[in-house]
C-alpha cells in the first residue's frame, strides 16, 4: 500500500463535510420549495429592505476594518520594533484574545456598555451624564473592533517582524527623518500584512450575527442576522441559501481582489 | 538623543498598554463581577462564590458541559487520527495532489463560519438526519482536522526522508515503519494539533448553533441566555471557560515556542 492512500479518510471527510454542503447551498438557492429551478430566490434577496441591510452590513464592516487598521497598525509596528522585540509576553497578550470565544468577549462588552452597566456606573460616579449605547451602531461597532482587532495586529506584526532592519537603517543613514522612514519604507513593505489583516477583519465583520444581536439589542440588523432568521425563524431555506451564496461570493471576490495586491501570500494567514 | 529614545519608548509602551487594557478590561470586569454578591453590575456588595455554586446545580449547564466536553474530546481524537494520517499521506504525494489537498484544507478556514454552518445544516436536513450532538460532532471533526494537518505537516518536512527508507531497507513493513519511525518523530506536532483541535471545538459557537437543535453546548447556552439579558451565573461560567481556553492556549503557545528554539 502506498503511503499517499493514508490521506483518503481525510479527503473523503473534507469532501463530504465542506465541499458537498456548499453544493447544497447552491442547489437550495436555485430551486423552489417544490424543487423546480428558479432565480426568484435572488429577487427576494435584493428587495429594497434587504438591500438596506446589506448596505448597512458592508458599511459597518468597512468602518470596523478601518478602525482596526488605524488602531492595530501602530500596535503591530511598536511590537515589532527594537524596544519591545524581546518582550514575547506583550505579543502573546495582544494575540491570545483572537483564539478566545467571541461570544464570551461580546458578553463581556455587553456588561460594560449596558444602560445599567459598568461604563454608566463609572460615568455617574465621576459626575458625568449617562450614555445609552446598547442598541446603537456605535455599540455594535465597538463590539466588532473589540473582537477583531487582534486579527489585524497579527499579520501586520508578522510581516514587520520579518522586515530587514537594515533597510530602515539605510533610509536613516541616507537622511530620512522618522516620519519619512515610516511613510516611505515601513508602510510600503507592510502591504502584504495589511492586506491579510483586512481580509481577516472584514470577512468575519461582514458576516457576524451574534454581536449585532447582543449589542444592537434588536435595533441593528445585519446580513448575518438575516441569514439566521431565514433559516431558523422563517425556515425559508431557499432565500436563506440565495443570501448565503451572495455573501460567499462577495467574500471570495474580496479575498481574490486582495490576493492580487499580495500575490505571494506573504502576509501569512493564521499561520 | 538618548532622552528622545526614552520618551518614544514611553509613548509606545503607553499605546500598547492602552490596547491591552481595551482588550482585557471587559474580561477582567466580567471576572470580577462573577464574584460579586449583588446581581446588579452597578455596585460591589461583597465577595461570593454563590454563582459558581449555582453552576453545579443547574441541569441546563451541566448537560451543556457534558455536550461540550464529549464533542470536543471525540472530535479531537478523531481529527487527530485522520489528520495525522492525512499529513503523512499528503507528504508522500506528488506535488500537484498535495497542493489540491492543501487548498481543500483551507476551504473551511476561508468560508465564513455562518455559511459553513448553514451549508452543513442544509445537507443534514436534506438527508433527513436529525440535528443533534452527532451532527455537531461531524461538523467539529470537519473544521478541527485541518488544524491537525497544518500542525503535523511542518514536522514531516523537517524529517530526514531517508529514515523511512532506511526502516524499509532494514526489513520494516510500511505500517511498522510509520508507527516506529515517522510517528515518534512528528509526535510534538501531533500533540499540538490535538490540543488545537480540542480548543477550537470547545470554543465554537456559530457552526454548533446551526448544526445542532437538541444538544446545546456551553456557547449556545451563553447565547440563548444573553439574549434574555445578562446574568451572574453566566459570568461565572464564562470565567471558567476563559480560564480553560487560556490555559490550553498557553500550553500550545509554549510548545510552539519551545519547538522554534
Amino acid at each position: 500500500m502506498k503511503r499517499s492512500w493514508l490521506a483518503t479518510p481525510y479527503a473523503i471527510w473534507m469532501l463530504m463535510f465542506t465541499l458537498v454542503p456548499l453544493v447544497f447551498v447552491v442547489y437550495y438557492a436555485f430551486t423552489t420549495k417544490a424543487g423546480d429551478v428558479t432565480i426568484q430566490n435572488f429577487a427576494k434577496v435584493f428587495t429594497p429592505g434587504n438591500l438596506q441591510v446589506l448596505v448597512d452590513s458592508l458599511r459597518l464592516a468597512l468602518f470596523c476594518t478601518v478602525l482596526c487598521l488605524v488602531l492595530g497598525f501602530p500596535a503591530a509596528y511598536f511590537l515589532s520594533g527594537k524596544d519591545f522585540s524581546h518582550n514575547q509576553t506583550l505579543v502573546v497578550l495582544i494575540l491570545v484574545p483572537m483564539w478566545m470565544n467571541f461570544l464570551l468577549r461580546t458578553y463581556a462588552m455587553m456588561t460594560i456598555l449596558e444602560n445599567n452597566g459598568v461604563l454608566n456606573t463609572v460615568l455617574t460616579a465621576i459626575g458625568l451624564p449617562k450614555v445609552s449605547l446598547i442598541g446603537t451602531e456605535a455599540a455594535v461597532l465597538m463590539g466588532m473592533v473589540y473582537n477583531f482587532l487582534p486579527f489585524m495586529v497579527l499579520p501586520i506584526y508578522t510581516v514587520l517582524k520579518k522586515l530587514d532592519r537594515r533597510v530602515i537603517e539605510a533610509a536613516e543613514d541616507l537622511g530620512a527623518n522618522p516620519m519619512q522612514v515610516f511613510v516611505k519604507v515601513v508602510i510600503p513593505l507592510s502591504v502584504p500584512g495589511v492586506v491579510s489583516g483586512i481580509t481577516m477583519v472584514f470577512m468575519p465583520a461582514v458576516t457576524t450575527f451574534a454581536i449585532s444581536r447582543l449589542l444592537g439589542s434588536g435595533m441593528i440588523y445585519l446580513v448575518g442576522d438575516m441569514i439566521e432568521d431565514y433559516y431558523i425563524t422563517f425556515t425559508n431555506r431557499q432565500v436563506g441559501s440565495a443570501l448565503s451564496l451572495v455573501m460567499l461570493v462577495l467574500v471570495m471576490l474580496s479575498i481574490g481582489l486582495l490576493r492580487r495586491v499580495d500575490p505571494k501570500g506573504e502576509g501569512g494567514g493564521m499561520w | 538623543m538618548v532622552n528622545g529614545r526614552r520618551v518614544s519608548k514611553a509613548v509606545k509602551g503607553t499605546y500598547l498598554a492602552l490596547i491591552i487594557a481595551f482588550l482585557y478590561l471587559p474580561i477582567l470586569v466580567m471576572i470580577a463581577l462573577s464574584f460579586n454578591k449583588s446581581v446588579s453590575r452597578a455596585e460591589w456588595t461583597g465577595f461570593t462564590l454563590d454563582w459558581y455554586a449555582k453552576l453545579l446545580v443547574s441541569d441546563a449547564i451541566l448537560s451543556a458541559l457534558k455536550v461540550t466536553l464529549s464533542v470536543a474530546v471525540t472530535a479531537a481524537v478523531v481529527s487527530t487520527v485522520i489528520g495525522t494520517l492525512a499529513a503523512i499521506g499528503m507528504h508522500a504525494m506528488k506535488q500537484g495532489w498535495s497542493d489540491l489537498m492543501v487548498t481543500l484544507s483551507y476551504l473551511p478556514m476561508t468560508t465564513p463560519d455562518i455559511v459553513t454552518g448553514v451549508s452543513l445544516m442544509l445537507m443534514f436536513v436534506f438527508m433527513k438526519v436529525p440535528l443533534n450532538g452527532g451532527t455537531m460532532l461531524m461538523a467539529h471533526i470537519a473544521f478541527d482536522t485541518p488544524y491537525v494537518v497544518f500542525s503535523v505537516m511542518p514536522r514531516l518536512k523537517q524529517m530526514d526522508p531517508n529514515m523511512y527508507e532506511a526502516a524499509l531497507d532494514l526489513g520494516c513493513k510500511p505500517m511498522e515503519a510509520i508507527v516506529k519511525v515517522i510517528i515518534p518523530e512528528i509526535k510534538p506536532g501531533i500533540v499540538t494539533g490535538a490540543l488545537m483541535a480540542f480548543t477550537m471545538s470547545i470554543d465554537d459557537f456559530v457552526i454548533s448553533y446551526f448544526t445542532s437543535n437538541t444538544a446545546q453546548n456551553l456557547s449556545m447556552l451563553v447565547y440563548s441566555s444573553a439574549r434574555r439579558g445578562v446574568e451572574p451565573t453566566m459570568y461565572a461560567l464564562s470565567t471558567l471557560m476563559f480560564a480553560v481556553v487560556l490555559a490550553l492556549l498557553l500550553v500550545v503557545n509554549r510548545r510552539n515556542s519551545l519547538e522554534e528554539m
